[in-house]
């Protein structure tokens, strides 16, 4: 028997996690450290992964299975293919990022040291935390969760068995949810009261959200054993291809319908996106990040996985309104972001226009399209992180969200300004910048096929431009704000965050080639299950 | 398919239930009916122990004589099981009157277990203040004195306990062990008061809050009287439907395949009127015990009412016997009406689920939420009963079994939350309370998620199992407003959590009180249940599955 590499690629995590929360309060840095090490390791566990992925060879490769619950007809079977590699080296990749720059979000907050320290004189103080302070770890419990979500985002991306997927992307819910609702940014105009009873309503939004879309996927989970009689992807997909599971056309739509809902609330498409603005606004950066860069993948990499293997005929049926309510998102989201005041909403809505972009690529059903759409998950991963990153090491100098009190940050501070401005550039997929060539490939997917929807889309691209660079206007250039005038450039750890993600942009916009050589072949086998040609045969004139 | 085809479907081999040709000696088969036996031995034995043992050392004499008959109980089920009795030995034993089947095994094995957990929250003794130096556990220093009056301080001076609890637990459970196994009506009908009655007594005993708690007792008694009355008349008619008060023959009528008919019950025998009013007077009465909507009214005031330890035991234990005996009655005697029982049944899913969830959300005492979360849980398994496939049967089995475990150890977790009133079962006062003691409320949490369905805990393999089931037996919309009302479920479940663990403590709340190694038991297994077979449920769910065939 082989090292199983995908389960312990998803399992060192996890034991982080555990390890993590298992540190003493009062050693908050150590816990801080030992995440860092544990991200570390499952990154280069993931690198390995890549590397010794063959994107030629099977379909899935270094496959695990192992019974698990033979009454549900449930097994524990992992396999990637090049989409899921990619998407793990994404996640693998930014996580060491995301503790990094929340090293001290999670810190007890500065109010309640203060009165923890005078505890012995305020005896008859108002506030009782500090009665339970030593047992309560927020710092411990922050970079735990952080694991959690790392170590079920993994496994939910390695899991061909329907039920097992299943499982991770509904169990992530719990650790995600105490992220928004535990550790949300302290910045707030009418101070920490609204500012919690905000994040505890962004939170429980989000969670009922996906609650809702994940339990809809449930039955459709269980319809999906009641016609197929299992839960393996490969079997089930084998089974499509040749006829020998047969199911009815109403069966397949509703089955269809009751994944890709769910799918649509996480990655989220418009009209299921409205929690997502709630939750990045309300969390610290680094949840934000991990929110939009990270879990919300799981979404559209499940579309592409699920929702086109097993219901190749409904996925047609349904691919024009699945692109009109994609083209509704990317100009929605675009339109939205131009009107925001609250920097961290601007980048949410921002977000919710690429999404559309991708669900956009995957529907076209063309192979740029799609491998448009998985390098677009890899690089939105990328690009937010470094503008949201920024954005939240901005906000905690000023501690306010509202661009209006920002102004003139450049002539203080060039480097964030520096970063920021390229992160905002990515954003708006400008050429030589990695999101550029993603975009560029999903749009021209898109438009071989459906050339209006194409045409429409690409205003979004317009509406991207403007809402950066005005965002870049507005806080970074005109004259100095005396609030700001006192601000510190980034620090050597921010930069350590932002610098490498900085230069991978301008490198996989150089040269995308990497990513996409392990992309294509997956792509090219999903679009076989859906029987999808490319419009233009003379493309493939190699024979 | 012919309904006795039908029949045999969930039935093995049919062991003709001869009425009473000749006078004989009964033929009692002791060892098949040794954990009935053993539980009421000891019953009866508690009583006398409070009759002969000084006061001083009767708590630890009940402790151990209860504690080792639900174990020996236990130990014999398994037993049993081992020896083929749940499958091939399976059989009819006690002339006809109790069933010894992998059903009925299953249940006996869940109940004595939650039994003996639930034996460990009531012997608790360390959570309220001792009194005049005295230990005290939930339960009023002596039930007769009225609240409040010289007499109550004087026996709480004395340090008097109620230590009768105990021996009532056990007839209580003597009763809940034969009600699955029930295998004709009149045997149903005494199982059913001989637990209901101590349940009844248990409720009135609260030491604190005496007054709701026998105000809870005296509603539950008058509403399970009703109850208990609707069941008996239909026995009664259907005993004059069928001539017979056998499970056997009762579905033999209800098939037309009877072989002799009572001369003297042939006119009226075949009545179809008194086969529909007699059924769906008999199916009210065990609706009732089981809590579905719309004989659900009595649920929430009982469980806020009754001492913790016994609302744990009740919502646990009772919910499990009675869907024993509700799944028997509709498998075994009624199956050949199932076209008209089953979409009786859709209805009565349906609002249960719905109803359950929905008004939970407007609850604000911890007791009254889960009251009515049990009432939407009792939805769900209906949901399982409607399948009318064996897989339902095994799922409905799990799903108990998994549910009760993680109902008596969320109601051990609200015994902790206490102020100076005893519990402290007001929402409000449970918030902040992840800041003081994470290690309780993230036990909570997680009871919580598992009642909410959370993959990866018990409450989501029985919840996936009763949807499989009702899904194969062709109620897929069942399904639908299953997961829908799941969703509304989830939303409260979390709303508690997010008070727990996102808002800021309260200056006056609550403390956690530190409990004794019994009540860390309960719980503890409340969480390790609710994690393994959340997590590994492969070899429970193959127990249940291999126990889902009814003898008849």
């Amino acid at each position: 028997m082989s090292f199983p590499l995908l389960t312990a690629t998803a399992v060192l995590p996890a034991i982080g996690a555990i390890a993590t929360a298992a540190v003493p309060a009062a050693k908050r840095t150590a816990a801080k450290w030992l995440a860092l090490l544990f991200s570390l390791a499952t990154l280069v566990l993931a690198i390995v992964v890549l590397v010794r992925f063959d994107p030629d060879g099977d379909r899935y490769q270094l496959t695990e299975s192992h019974a698990w619950i033979a009454d549900f007809g449930v097994r524990y079977e992992l396999g990637v293919d090049g989409i899921a590699v990619a998407l793990i080296a994404l996640t693998a990749l930014l996580i060491p990022f995301i503790i990094l720059a929340g090293w001290h979000d999670a810190d007890p907050s500065p109010s309640s040291q203060h009165r923890s320290s005078r505890g012995g004189t305020e005896e008859t103080g108002t506030e009782p935390t500090s009665i339970a302070e030593g047992r309560w770890r927020p710092t411990q419990g922050f970079f735990a969760l952080i694991l959690a979500v790392e170590a079920m985002v993994i496994l939910s991306f390695e899991a061909t068995d329907v039920f097992l997927f299943y499982i991770f992307f509904e169990a992530m819910l719990i650790p995600m949810y105490f992220l928004i609702g535990g550790f949300g940014d302290r910045a707030h105009e009418h101070g920490e009261k609204a500012a919690a009873t905000q994040r505890s309503y962004a939170a429980v939004k989000f969670l009922l959200y996906n609650l809702a879309g994940g339990l809809i996927m449930l039955a459709a989970v269980i319809g999906l054993y009641v016609v197929a009689g299992n839960f393996s992807l490969t079997e089930i997909a084998e089974a499509r291809a040749n006829g020998s599971l047969d199911m009815a056309t109403s069966t397949e739509r509703w089955l269809f319908l009751g994944f890709f809902l769910a799918f649509a609330v996480k990655a989220p498409l418009w009209p299921l996106h409205t929690w997502l603005p709630n939750a990045m606004q309300e969390s610290t950066a680094p949840v934000a990040v991990l929110i939009t860069a990270v879990v919300d993948k799981v979404g559209t990499f499940a579309m592409l996985r699920f929702c086109l293997q097993l219901f190749p005929e409904a996925s047609k049926w349904a691919t024009p309104v699945i692109l009109v309510l994609a083209v509704i998102s990317i100009i929605y989201g675009a339109l939205l972001a131009v009107g925001q005041r609250d920097i961290k909403r601007l980048i949410a809505y921002a977000s919710i226009s690429h999404f559309g972009f991708i669900i956009m690529g995957i529907f076209a059903m063309t192979s740029q399209g799609q491998s448009g759409a998985t390098l677009y998950m890899v690089n939105h991963g990328i690009s937010t992180a470094v503008l949201m990153l920024i954005a939240g090491f901005l906000i905690s100098r000023r501690g306010s969200r509202l661009i209006a009190d920002y102004g003139g940050v450049q002539k203080v501070a060039p480097v964030l300004a520096g970063t920021f401005l390229i992160g905002g550039l990515a954003t708006l997929s400008l050429p030589g910048l990695a999101p550029f060539v993603s975009e560029f490939l999903v749009l021209v997917g898109t438009f071989t096929r459906y050339p209006v929807i194409g045409i429409i889309a690409t205003f979004g691209i317009v509406l991207a431009a403007l809402y950066t660079l005005v965002l870049y206007q507005r806080t970074m250039t005109g004259p100095v704000k005396p609030e700001v005038a006192a601000m510190p450039d980034l620090r050597v750890r921010e930069i350590a965050v932002v610098a490498p993600l900085v230069v991978l942009l301008v490198f996989l916009g150089v040269y995308p080639k990497p990513v996409t050589d392990v992309v294509n072949p997956a792509v090219e086998q999903t679009m076989s299950d859906v029987e999808k040609k490319d419009p233009q045969p003379e493309v493939e004139a190699a024979k | 398919m012919s309904a006795t085809a039908v029949h045999n479907l969930w039935t093995t081999a049919a062991v003709a239930a001869d009425p009473i040709s000749k006078i004989d000696a009964p033929k009692i088969e002791y060892g098949q009916l040794a954990p009935t036996l053993i539980v009421v031995g000891a019953a009866i034995i508690g009583v006398l122990v409070e009759a002969f043992v000084p006061r001083k050392s009767r708590y630890y004499a009940q402790m151990f004589v209860s504690a080792v008959a639900l174990a020996a109980a236990f130990a014999a089920v398994v037993a049993l099981a081992a020896d083929d009795y749940g499958t091939t030995k399976a059989g009819i034993a006690a002339m006809g009157a109790i069933a010894v089947d992998g059903p009925a095994l299953f249940l006996q094995g869940t109940i004595l277990l939650t039994a003996l957990v639930g034996l460990f929250t009531f012997a608790e003794r360390r959570l309220d203040p001792a009194a005049h130096g005295n230990r005290v556990d939930s339960f009023a220093a002596q039930a007769a004195s009225v609240p409040g009056s010289d007499s109550e301080k004087k026996a709480v001076k004395a340090g008097f306990t109620t230590t009768e609890v105990f021996p009532l637990l056990l007839f209580a459970v003597a009763g809940m062990l034969i009600f699955p196994a029930a295998n004709d009506l009149l045997t149903l009908f005494v199982a059913l008061e001989v637990f209901s009655l101590p349940l009844y007594l248990l409720c009135a005993l609260a030491r604190r809050k005496r007054l709701m708690s026998q105000e809870a007792a005296v509603k539950y008694f008058l509403l399970g009287a009703f109850a208990s009355a609707f069941t008996l008349f239909g026995i009664a008619l259907l005993y004059g439907y069928a001539g017979s008060m056998s499970y056997a023959t009762i579905a033999q009528v209800v098939d037309g395949t009877v072989q002799d008919v009572n001369p003297a019950l042939a006119d009226t025998m075949g009545n179809d009127a008194l086969l529909l009013v007699g059924a769906a007077l008999l199916v009210m009465g065990l609706l009732f015990k089981v809590g579905a909507v719309p004989f659900h009214m009595w649920t929430p005031d009982v469980y806020q009412g009754a001492p913790t330890p016994v609302t744990g035991f009740m919502a646990a234990a009772t919910k499990v016997a009675a869907f024993g005996a509700l799944l028997r009655v509709l498998y075994v005697v009624l199956p050949g009406l199932r076209w008209d029982w089953r979409p009786v049944m859709w209805a009565v899913a349906i609002v249960t689920m719905l109803g359950g969830a929905i008004v939970a959300i407007t609850q604000t005492d911890i007791k009254r939420l889960l009251a009515y979360s049990s009432i939407a849980h009792a939805g769900f398994i209906l949901a399982g009963v409607v399948a009318a496939t064996p897989s339902g049967v095994s799922s409905v089995l799990f799903y108990l079994a998994a549910y009760s475990f993680v109902t008596i150890g969320a109601f051990a977790v609200v015994t902790l939350v206490r102020d100076a009133g005893g519990e402290a079962t007001h929402l409000s006062k449970w918030a902040g309370l992840g800041r003081r003691s994470p290690l309780v409320a993230a036990v909570f949490a997680v009871f919580l998620l598992a009642f909410a369905g959370i993959p990866l805990t018990s409450g989501f393999a029985g919840k996936f199992a009763v949807f499989k089931a009702a899904a194969e037996g062709g109620a897929a919309p069942l399904v639908v407003i299953g997961v829908i009302s799941s969703a509304i479920a989830a939303f409260f479940y979390i709303r508690v959590i997010v008070l727990m663990f996102f808002s800021e403590p309260r200056p006056e709340g609550p403390t956690v009180a530190v409990p004794s190694p019994l009540t860390m038991t309960a719980i503890g297994a409340g969480v390790a249940v609710t994690v393994v077979l959340g997590v590994a449920p492969q070899y429970f769910l193959e127990l249940a599955g291999d126990a889902g065939v009814f003898v008849r």
